[in-house]
């Protein structure tokens, strides 16, 4: 199986967003994953590229499609070069938001993926990979 | 700054002793890529009005278009660039405009003995200059058309419909976006004030996924509606979405949600006091 290449896309405005929510979802059909996976792993891109838009001032998303044996998977990692998360179990906490959001968005699609990495440095800007296998 | 008032390179003289033959062949540079979408008289105008500001400019000695001098040149070309974009020229035939005066004037200072290179560079900078001005402007003025018709579109896109007297509803479809969100909330809000409905529905069995803030848009939209004395109900979440709602955590309070929009029409009818009556041989 040949995946596809890895795809960067810019995270700078709000199109942006709606322009990775579609190439996630295409990426998720070609893995097979279920209808409920796609919409689980689309919905957690959208929270992610939204906080680097809203938090890290913007950045960019490397998607590509990993393999593990014989499962295929769609893989996500969305980087900003902003402010950082201070505190992260707080940010990690359901309904904290500095901003005027729901707080949701972290831990919530921390849930709806199979992996999820979140590297962040206080002035460095924050990393946050996520994954979802093929059952 | 660069404002040395009285300050003269001889560049005022040279532009002010020629300005009829300089302005003539202007236009005539300037008219014949545009080949005619633009009226000979037109472009006379035009140029002439922007020929008489530039000169001005230059008279006070500055020679920074940045410039307090320059501001009335700045705003007939932001004019004309927006003109331009408007009437769907490419940015190339708009800045032409400026650098057809740079051809005009090196023209001139050809056949006029004592006027030199430092003359030329001069010009030949201001010129620039506002040429590369006039191509922000005609971005600026394309953007602005780009997003009007965005505009536009979205408007088009977001129908608000009476389903029944005084019960309205709005289906959301496809991959929403903040800006597009917003637009179907507030329409649907004026619309209530508007006809004054009691009920509002939200379809949203055309969305593909519903994040947190397309959530709190709804939630919002309700909260709202219900200050207004309107109930508002949220139909079509098809089950891969209501999965997904549910694991990010997101609660509907006590916002009424039905499977379908015909459940919550039926449901709309009956608090209204319409007496909804199934057939015997109904479910
Ligand atoms: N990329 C990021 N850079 C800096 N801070 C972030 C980033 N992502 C999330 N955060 C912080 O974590 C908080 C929680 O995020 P989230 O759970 O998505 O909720 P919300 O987006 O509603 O605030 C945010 O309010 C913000 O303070
Ligand atoms: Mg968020």
């Amino acid at each position: 199986m040949t995946a596809a290449a890895a795809i960067e896309l810019p995270i700078g405005a709000d199109e942006d967003i709606v322009r990775i929510r579609q190439l996630v979802r295409t990426r998720a059909q070609e893995a097979k994953l279920s209808l409920v996976d796609q919409t689980k792993v689309v919905t957690a891109a959208s929270e992610l590229a939204r906080n680097t838009l809203t938090y890290g001032g913007g950045g960019r998303v490397v998607i590509d499609m990993p393999t593990n044996g014989r499962r295929v998977g769609i893989r996500a990692r969305f980087i900003d070069e902003g402010p950082g998360i201070p505190d992260l179990d707080l940010a990690l906490t359901e309904g904290w938001t500095s901003g005027k959001g729901m707080g949701l968005g972290l831990s919530g699609s921390r849930r709806l993926v199979d992996e999820f990495t979140l590297d962040t440095e206080v002035g460095r800007g924050t990393t946050v990979t996520i994954v979802k296998w093929s059952r | 700054m660069t404002v040395a008032a009285g300050r003269d390179d001889g560049i005022s003289g040279l532009l002010r002793s020629s300005a009829r033959s300089l302005t003539e062949r202007w236009v005539e540079l300037t008219a014949a890529p545009l080949r005619g979408r633009v009226s000979r008289a037109e472009l006379e105008r035009e140029l002439g009005e922007l020929f008489e500001a530039f000169l001005a400019a230059v008279e006070t000695g500055s020679r920074d278009v940045d410039d307090e001098a320059y501001a009335e040149v700045r705003a007939l070309l932001s004019e004309l660039s927006r003109r331009r974009a408007r009437a769907g020229f490419t940015p190339t035939e708009t800045a032409t405009g400026v650098f057809s005066l740079k051809r005009a004037v090196f023209e001139v200072i050809e056949g006029d003995e004592g006027a030199g290179i430092a003359e030329l560079v001069t010009v030949s900078q201001l010129l620039d200059a506002l040429g590369l001005w006039t191509f922000e402007a005609y971005a600026k003025a394309r953007e602005e058309v780009i997003d009007e018709q965005a505009a536009q579109l979205l408007e088009l896109t977001t129908p608000v419909v009476k389903l029944w007297d005084g019960v309205l509803a709005v289906p959301l479809v496809g991959t929403l976006d903040s800006g597009r969100t917003q637009v179907v909330m507030e329409k649907l809000l004026e619309s209530l004030v508007n006809t004054g409905a009691e009920h509002a529905i939200i379809d949203i069995t055309g969305v593909l996924a519903v994040d947190t803030q397309v959530a709190q848009y709804l939630l919002k939209t309700a909260t709202a509606a219900r200050l207004m004395g309107a109930e508002c109900t949220i139909s079509g979440i098809r089950p891969h979405i209501a999965q997904t709602i549910v694991e990010l955590g997101i609660e509907f309070g006590d916002i009424t949600t039905k499977a379908s929009l015909a459940d919550a029409l039926l449901h709309a009818l009956r608090r209204s006091g319409v007496d909804v009556v199934r057939g015997r041989t109904g479910r």
